[in-house]
């Protein structure tokens, strides 16, 4: 439910002229809601950026998912980490 | 890796059948600068709070679609969790919120100047919400249109 509530509100601030990426756990979720860009992560429910504590990988991931806001397109886009 | 498999029995056979949300078209805003000049935001649904906030409402029928706004000088470490959610381990975000909210981390890519700053304000929502129409009507047109206020360039969505 989470993975839905991401999407849907990047759509309102998209729809608004803010880009958006949104952490996806569930890849088959982010299929459907359709994020405009979406980083599907490999890690469980609670742990969006990996692991507590552990900066690098947090930092990682959120790389990662920033680097989609400068992509191209066209929308949606769904990289994997 | 999440899957639906790792999630209790009633929960899965509730999301099969359940009717998801499809953005169609797809909106799009490309960014409008680098994101080494862009201002940043957090929009988390992990439900925290600043300590002084009501909690989220874990009663409301089809889950609670309100937000909370948390300030750029927030401690994260003392963001509090009210999701209702037993599906997924909270000791992690309990641990370090970053995990959710990773404040921390933008204030180490500002410094760095990786991106050109983080708004003043961010926006939380408990993301347990089966029935998302209020929240896709009301709140997040409203919280989008305060980010607009502020100037915000991009968004960072992170669920729990």
């Amino acid at each position: 439910m989470c993975n839905q509530a991401v999407g849907l509100i990047a759509g309102e601030f998209e729809k608004r002229g803010i880009s958006t990426v949104c952490i996806v756990l569930l890849r088959e979720v982010a299929k459907r809601v359709r994020p405009p860009r979406s980083l599907f992560v490999p890690f469980p429910h609670g742990y969006p950026l990996g692991a507590p504590n552990d900066a690098p990988l947090q930092r990682q991931v959120i790389e990662r998912a920033l680097a989609l806001l400068e992509d191209p397109g066209p929308p949606p886009l769904l990289a994997e980490l | 890796m999440a899957t639906m498999d790792e999630l209790p029995l009633r929960l899965r056979a509730f999301l099969r059948v359940y009717p998801w949300r499809s953005l169609n078209p797809v909106p799009w805003t490309r960014m409008p600068k680098s994101i080494a000049d862009g201002n940043l935001s957090i929009v988390s649904t992990a439900g925290l709070t600043e300590k002084d906030q009501p909690a989220f409402d874990r009663w409301v029928q089809g889950g609670d679609f309100s937000f909370r706004t948390i300030s750029s000088d927030v401690d994260v470490r003392n963001l509090v969790d009210s999701h209702r959610s037993e599906s997924f381990d909270h000791s992690g975000i309990h641990a370090d919120p970053n995990l959710a909210f990773p404040l921390d981390r933008l204030r180490e890519l500002e410094r760095e100047g990786r991106i050109g700053r983080i708004n003043r304000r961010h926006w939380s929502f408990m993301g347990s919400i089966t029935a998302p129409g209020r929240l896709v009507a009301r709140t997040a047109p409203e919280a989008a249109q305060q980010a607009v206020d502020d100037g915000v360039d991009a968004a960072l969505l992170v669920p729990a």
